[in-house]
């Protein structure tokens, strides 16, 4: 089963080479990997989509954790998260094409961030199913360069029944 | 007060308790050698290989208890550690390496022996650092010894660049480390620990399987305390032996692959397997699917990591083997009664009937070719008043030093466990001697894998390390030919060594002693005269060639079906070939010696 592993680690060289050393070593499976700093400079916040069953997801958030540079390890899985991924897309529009091109974007809610005669390229944010949808459909003009961000993901903030109360402290 | 790198480089060492560096110079390290030549406080052992130097390191680290430490060059220098480092993370050793490097300007320019040292050693370091500023230094070092020897010991390399051991700085050493990442946990949690008190209290077949972890937390005297309060017999792994003592009646010997056959069966058949600081390694599950089929396992570890990696576990408790035994004993201590021993009477019943039908067993003829086993046990008759360090290389001399050296105490037992190194006995046992001049050191080696630090000998006769070296030598890579034997219809490939060099000429030509027993009545002699040596040995002893290691559990197969002996058609071959019979061969190896 596909897992989302959100990994806290210090924002130092070597650390992405550790991490991928870890799964190229024992075997385990990345499907893709972001890397980014986070608010605090010191800090980078990798997000790792992996797959296996449960003891190897046990073993690969216990691998990682064991790493002297890992701060954090967070199985998205484990409660609701929201995951996003984000696609730049460069087609080939010859002139009755970009119309239809257009037209595909905005059904996605696309933006188009580049143009040429020849060509469009095409911002598209949403989940891993929504960006193939939107390959397909574009396929057919010709597409001439796809990159794609790998997911990032965080966990959805779960709705307490004290947050939604007006406070006790307030009314008194 | 300003230093330069090797000024700081020494000091730290001082500062962390360091006597002894096992160390080869070269060319970016020749700054640090210089200052190591003029001080009197850290010894240098001056290794012929740099495999050497890191072995070293780890038998010292296994005797003491503290970090060992190595000092290597960059390029070759590095490359030729790399065994030693992987062989120390397997096992857990605590391990401090530098490494040279060349200038930092120079780093990733393929300069002259040059080489990628941090990317080199990850996958077999517990952590590694590159040093690029000089002002790191002390703090990387205070750090580099606080990660080899907390948590789960292991193996760290600093890799100093040439500048960085000449450049200035200010040196002010760290009293105290603290890394944001990295918190072992030591307190096991009470609640599992209360579970796991009250499964030992109900089980009818308990069985404790203790391993390396033990003996680095120093849990032996919990594990007596333990195991006598509450009648349960004692399994120990490879990397375990020593932590319980071997002659205890409570002791099964080794499990595994070559263990004994009360420590399989108990294990097989038990209800209750509780396991400290052992990580179900392949070589004691055999086939995980059909791995103690019956029992509960509670399993104590610092490295969360090793739990449940391969077996399930029904009571996991993270944490310091010794930390978690003492409070284990204390709620144990307040609720055994005389319960346990009724319930468990069958049990031991059971056991002491494997004990009675398949004790550990080998023939030796009055005039027949010496049997390994045979030298192994009178070894260790003659010396275990003296409680000798025992070094082994790897294979079947490995499983005959585990099954017949009886140890009583933990560190004196210094093995490749995980790795499986030939050519780690004897380096390993030069550490050991280092540390502890005055004890006796031993090393039960084979004729394959002595062969393959034998260089080390100049530095044992150099330094006056009085290494025992005592070689079982059956010209065979022996634990090969038996697999040949049993697996492989008995077709030697590469393993006939043929011949062998002549050790006691060889030891001579090192300016060592080299003693040879070619009958079996004159071993005592032979052992008695190496051991009064104050001066490294090696003794040659012929053995008989086609000796197999049993009991024996075939790589993947089951824990209760074990191979006892010669299988008929193997014995019906051998003795057609002759084989069995001391062969002209053999004579001529006696009546050379």
């Amino acid at each position: 089963m596909e897992h989302i592993i959100a990994v806290t680690v210090e924002n130092k060289f070597g650390v992405l080479s550790r991490v991928a050393g870890l799964f190229s070593g024992r075997g385990f499976n990345i499907e893709s990997l972001s890397v980014a700093p986070t608010l605090d400079p010191s800090m980078s916040q990798m997000i790792i989509v992996t797959s296996g069953d449960d003891r190897i997801i046990e073993q690969i958030v216990k691998q990682l954790n064991k790493l002297i540079d890992v701060i954090k390890v967070v199985d998205l899985n484990e409660s609701e998260f929201v995951s996003r991924e984000t696609a730049l897309i460069k087609v080939h529009t010859k002139a009755e094409d970009r119309a239809e091109a257009l037209r595909i974007a905005d059904i996605f809610r696309a933006n188009i961030i580049d143009s040429t005669p020849a060509t469009y390229t095409i911002e598209v944010t949403g989940d891993p199913k929504k960006i193939e949808a939107i390959i397909n459909l574009l396929q057919p003009l010709g597409i001439k360069e796809l990159t794609r961000t790998g997911r990032v993901a965080v966990a959805r903030e779960p709705i307490r029944a004290s947050v939604v109360q007006p406070k006790k402290v307030a009314r008194e | 007060m300003k230093l330069n790198g090797s000024e700081i480089f020494i000091e730290s060492l001082k500062r962390e308790g360091v006597k002894t560096i096992f160390a080869l110079p070269g060319g970016v390290v020749l700054k640090i050698f210089d200052m190591l030549h003029q001080q009197k406080d850290l010894e240098v052992i001056l290794t012929r290989h740099e495999q050497g130097a890191g072995h070293m390191a780890e038998g010292y680290a296994k005797a003491t208890g503290k970090a060992g430490v190595a000092l290597v060059t960059s390029g070759p220098g590095m490359t030729n550690v790399i065994t030693a480092l992987a062989d120390a993370y397997m096992d857990s050793v605590p391990l401090v390496c530098f490494s040279g490097q060349v200038p930092t300007s120079l780093i990733g320019n393929d300069a002259f022996q040059e080489a990628d040292n941090i990317g080199l050693s990850r996958p077999c370091t517990k952590y590694n650092f590159l040093v690029k500023d000089v002002n790191d230094l002390a703090m990387t070092i205070k750090e580099a010894f606080y990660i080899a020897t907390t948590g789960r010991p292991g193996p760290v390399l600093v890799d100093i660049p040439k500048d960085v051991s000449m450049a200035q700085a200010e040196f002010v050493y760290p009293n105290s480390v603290s890394i944001r990442s990295y918190n072992p946990t030591y307190e096991g949690n009470k609640w599992q620990i209360k579970q796991a008190a009250e499964a030992i209290m109900k089980a009818k077949k308990p069985i404790l399987y203790v391993g390396g972890g033990a003996v680095f937390s120093g849990a032996a005297q919990e594990l007596l305390e333990l195991a006598e309060l509450t009648q349960i017999p004692v399994d120990m792994t490879l990397m375990g032996l020593g932590i319980f003592p071997g002659e205890h009646p409570l002791s099964m010997g080794m499990l595994g692959m070559h263990g004994t056959y009360q420590a399989n069966m108990a294990m097989h058949y038990s209800d209750l397997v509780i396991a400290i600081g052992a990580r179900f390694d392949d070589r004691v599950t055999g086939k995980v699917a059909e791995f103690c089929p019956h029992a509960k396992i509670i399993h104590v570890d610092i490295d969360p990591t090793s739990i449940r990696k391969n077996i399930h576990v029904d009571i996991p408790i993270v944490g310091d083997c010794k930390t978690v035994l003492r409070e284990l004993n204390q709620i144990l201590r307040a609720s055994v009664n005389g319960e346990q021993k009724e319930l468990r009477k069958p049990w031991w019943d059971q056991i002491h009937e494997w004990q009675r039908n398949h004790p550990l067993t080998y023939q030796q003829d009055a005039d027949g070719p010496i049997k390994p086993q045979h030298v192994v046990k009178r070894l260790y008759e003659l010396t275990k008043d003296r409680d000798p360090i025992v070094s082994t290389d790897v294979g079947q001399h490995q499983m005959w030093a585990a099954q017949y050296f009886k140890l009583a105490k933990p560190n004196r037992w210094l093995t490749s466990g995980g790795l499986g190194t030939m050519g780690f006995g004897f380096p390993a046992a030069m550490g050991a001697q280092a540390a502890y001049r005055d004890r006796l050191v031993l090393c039960i080696a084979g004729d394959g894998s002595i062969q393959m630090n034998m260089q080390e000998m100049a530095t044992a006769v150099v330094s006056k390390l009085p290494v025992k070296i005592i070689v079982l030598n059956n010209r065979f890579h022996g634990m090969v030919r038996q697999w040949q034997d049993l697996f492989y219809e008995g077709r030697y490939a590469s393993s006939d060594l043929e011949n062998t060099p002549d050790f006691v000429r060889l030891a001579e030509a090192y300016g060592a002693v080299g003693l040879r027993a070619s009958k079996v009545g004159d071993l005592d002699g032979v052992l008695k005269e190496a051991i009064a040596v104050d001066k490294p040995v090696i003794v040659d002893v012929p053995t008989y060639r086609f000796e197999n290691c049993y009991p024996m559990i075939p790589a993947g197969g089951c824990n209760h079906e074990m191979i006892l002996e010669d299988p008929p058609e193997l014995k019906k071959k051998q003795k057609q070939a002759g084989v069995g019979k001391v062969t002209p061969e053999d004579k001529d190896t006696v009546l050379t010696a």
